[in-house]
């Protein structure tokens, strides 16, 4: 038995923050409310200050495990999510082997249960191999524990595929999840397209790559009736796309990443590989729109779109090295740091990175309710860390957010009532 | 002089700095034309002329200037047909550290991958040409040249026609003519012109007779045979009649108006023979003169500053 005095913590069924006390039993979240007693025997959790919320929910992240071991295995992709507050992690398929077989979404849930702090959320391949020309089996994907159906870090591209997946996805009640860029405008750039890539002389992609997708599939959707969910929305252009989908009613919903709203195209000054992500970082007046599509509620969620990469990756001229971010462990303060800046107010940051994507993932965790898992984060919200790259938590040292000071540090985190980190 | 450990570009240089560059050049053009070459300067430093992509007359270039002041140069060819033979860059780096270079001039292409070696490697290093970023010697043997026929490097109208989105040539003149206070038009079709480049304090023209109008200096840059295999311009017959330099476009400039191309030429797509070879308007032979000497200036200018 655990409990937390004195703290606030996000009331999952008002989603506000509420002073009090909560207590933890069996793994579960048995009470909450103002002084509660202390049962004999239970270990009292006092922090002044701080704020307990559900363990993160992120929705999209690459683990390296299987075939990249070499960046990041998943027992140090674990550690980093705990050190980050996160407790579920929904994966990405496109490893090697990919997760386009029923066994493969088995061992991953399977692996993610060994970590014992780290809940792992089989995305299943959209196609075969994620090479983007036959169906995945969606039906026994679905059924041994995939979550949706995406290629990762690949477009599904071709417009009479994406028809088919979204329409046979519908069939199972499944989403299709898109890594929205237009494939062939997309080709071999390495930055958005503008004054900085022409003047840096690099590859580039037109900003409105991503709008162009996103159109594309929103049509598809209302063709099909299938339901298309926008990876790491970067563009203002692509938001009024998705917002007027919404409107329509149509089945759209998108996430974005912290770097989206974070940073913007100036980061990859000096050829700083760290910051090359896919997408490329955009212009500023992107970066703010995703501020206020955040805000605006347009965003369902904010995920880490954690990419790991080793030295080797990165250590390249800037148009040969790999694409991706580490974001485990900076997710919450990255986020964080927008409400102290005051584009979002706590209790609506923290439900994009908890309630929000566990009701998409339809898990049990990622609200603090009366019976539910006892998945937690407490963090206290006025102390400031550095992220330094080559300090961070787990193997993956990839950060865009290297030398950046972040207020919000986790104390404690908590799976099913254990103690994983602090 | 106020100067950095390394030239990765015109970015960095202020007019300070290449106007004294500038003047060092003008006196090794004389010392070269005289036939006294060997100077020793670098007498005992080594230069090594590293080569990621082909280019004769670039290294050759760099070769003379560092022989003539006394260097002992090695030339390093690396082959890399793959863009996966990135790793090799920082090998040869470690390489190169051991053998105590001094002096390093590096061709890659891709942008950036000199910057990053000058992370990496003791030596002071010389951008020689960067994918599509800079070639700073380039634009510097450009100004000597300019100066040496207007006498000035101010105030002149030029005109940087052709394929200037995959030119680092241009890049680099950009940079460095604008800062120097010149007007500085780019003409050519909008499939060439980089997005945003008028943020850089240029004029865009699509149109020959418009952007050569009055002016000064009419640099024509190379274009590959792969832009139109690319669908950037549909063949080299439609872009010679709309974009290369032939008399009658040239007919728009100034009078006295110079003609310069980088090279090499590809005769009869971005300029007609009949105006690279002319000897009153194109001082194309002088700029690879020019080159040389501007070359020395550098690699004696980072030689001093770089004392190991």
């Amino acid at each position: 038995m655990i409990l937390f005095r004195n703290i606030r913590y996000l009331d999952g069924a008002t989603e506000q923050l509420t002073e009090g006390d909560l207590l933890v039993e069996n793994g579960l979240i048995a009470d909450f409310g103002l002084g509660l007693g202390v049962p004999e025997g239970c270990e009292i959790i006092e922090a002044t200050g701080a704020v307990l919320c559900p363990g993160l929910v992120d929705m999209r992240a690459s683990l390296g495990e299987p075939g990249f071991e070499y960046r990041e295995t998943i027992a140090s992709a674990a550690q980093a999510a705990a050190s980050g507050g996160i407790t579920t992690i929904a994966v990405l398929p496109d490893t090697a082997p990919p997760v386009d077989d029923p066994a493969m979404v088995r061992s991953i849930v399977a692996r993610g249960v060994e970590t014992g702090s780290l809940s792992l959320l089989p995305y299943g391949a959209a196609t075969r191999g994620c090479r983007g020309a036959e169906l995945a089996e969606y039906g026994l994907l679905r059924d041994a524990g995939a979550i949706a159906f995406t290629d990762g870090q690949r477009t599904i591209g071709g417009t009479r595929l994406m028809r088919q997946a979204l329409s046979y996805a519908r069939g199972f009640g499944m989403r299709i999840v898109q890594h929205p860029e237009d494939a062939d405008l997309a080709a071999g750039g390495a930055a958005t397209e503008g004054a900085r890539a022409s003047w840096m002389g690099l590859p580039a992609i037109p900003a409105c790559a991503e709008a162009i997708c996103v159109a594309r599939d929103i049509t598809l959707a209302a063709l099909t009736g299938g339901a298309v969910h926008f990876a790491h929305i970067s563009t203002r252009q692509a938001l009024t796309l998705i917002a007027q989908a919404k409107d329509r009613g149509l089945a759209v919903t998108c996430d974005t990443a912290p770097p989206y709203f974070d940073l913007n195209e100036t980061a990859i000054g000096d050829y700083r590989t760290y910051a090359k992500l896919s997408p490329p970082l955009r212009a500023d007046e992107d970066r703010r729109a995703v501020l206020a599509g955040l805000a605006d509620g347009t965003i369902d969620a904010i995920a880490s779109d954690h990419q790991p990469r080793d030295a080797d990756d990165k250590r390249l001229p800037f148009a040969d090295a790999a694409p991706g971010g580490a974001g485990l462990a900076t997710l919450l303060g990255v986020t964080l740091a927008q409400v102290q800046s005051g584009g979002l107010n706590l209790a609506q940051a923290l439900g994009l990175l908890t309630s929000r994507p566990a009701s998409w993932l339809g898990v049990a965790s990622g609200r603090i309710l009366r019976g539910r898992p006892a998945d937690l984060c407490l963090f206290h919200p006025a102390r400031s860390w550095r992220v330094v790259a080559g300090q961070l938590p787990g193997k993956a040292q990839n950060t865009p957010f290297d030398g950046r000071a972040l207020e919000g540090l986790v104390l404690g985190t908590w799976k099913a009532g254990i103690r994983v980190w602090g | 002089m106020a100067y950095s450990r390394h030239l990765l570009g015109i970015e960095g240089l202020n007019p300070v700095s290449v106007t004294s560059l500038l003047d060092l050049a003008a006196s090794y053009v004389l010392l070269n034309r005289s036939g006294k070459t060997q100077r020793d300067a670098l007498r005992g430093r080594t230069l090594v002329n590293l080569f990621f992509e082909d280019s004769t007359r670039t290294r050759t270039s760099f070769e003379l200037a560092g022989k003539r002041l006394g260097a002992d140069v090695i030339n390093m060819s690396v082959a890399t047909s793959s863009v996966t033979k990135g790793e090799t860059l920082l090998d040869t780096a470690a390489t190169l550290n051991a053998m105590n270079c001094d002096l390093l001039v590096v061709r890659h292409n891709r942008s950036g991958a000199p910057a990053l070696l000058a992370q990496k490697v003791d030596a002071a290093v010389i951008n020689a040409g960067d994918g599509t970023h800079e070639h700073p010697t380039q634009a510097l043997l450009d100004a000597l040249t300019i100066r040496r026929h207007k006498g000035r490097i101010s105030g002149l109208i030029v005109a940087i026609c052709g394929d200037v989105a995959h030119s680092r040539v241009a890049r680099s003149n950009i940079l460095l003519l604008t800062m120097m206070g010149n007007f500085v038009r780019l003409v050519g079709p909008p499939t060439l012109i980089p997005a945003g480049i008028e943020g850089l304090g240029v004029t865009v023209f699509h149109d020959m007779a418009a952007g050569l109008s009055g002016a000064d200096i009419v640099m024509a840059l190379r274009l590959q045979k792969e832009r139109m295999s690319a669908g950037l311009v549909p063949s080299a017959r439609e872009f010679f009649n709309f974009y290369g330099l032939d008399r009658a476009k040239l007919s728009h400039a100034a009078p006295d108006a110079l003609v310069m191309h980088p090279g090499p030429m590809n005769r009869g797509v971005e300029i007609d023979s009949d105006i690279a070879d002319d000897p009153v308007r194109s001082v194309i032979r002088e700029q690879v003169e020019m080159g040389v000497a501007v070359r020395m200036a550098v690699l004696e200018s980072l030689a001093k500053g770089n004392n190991r």
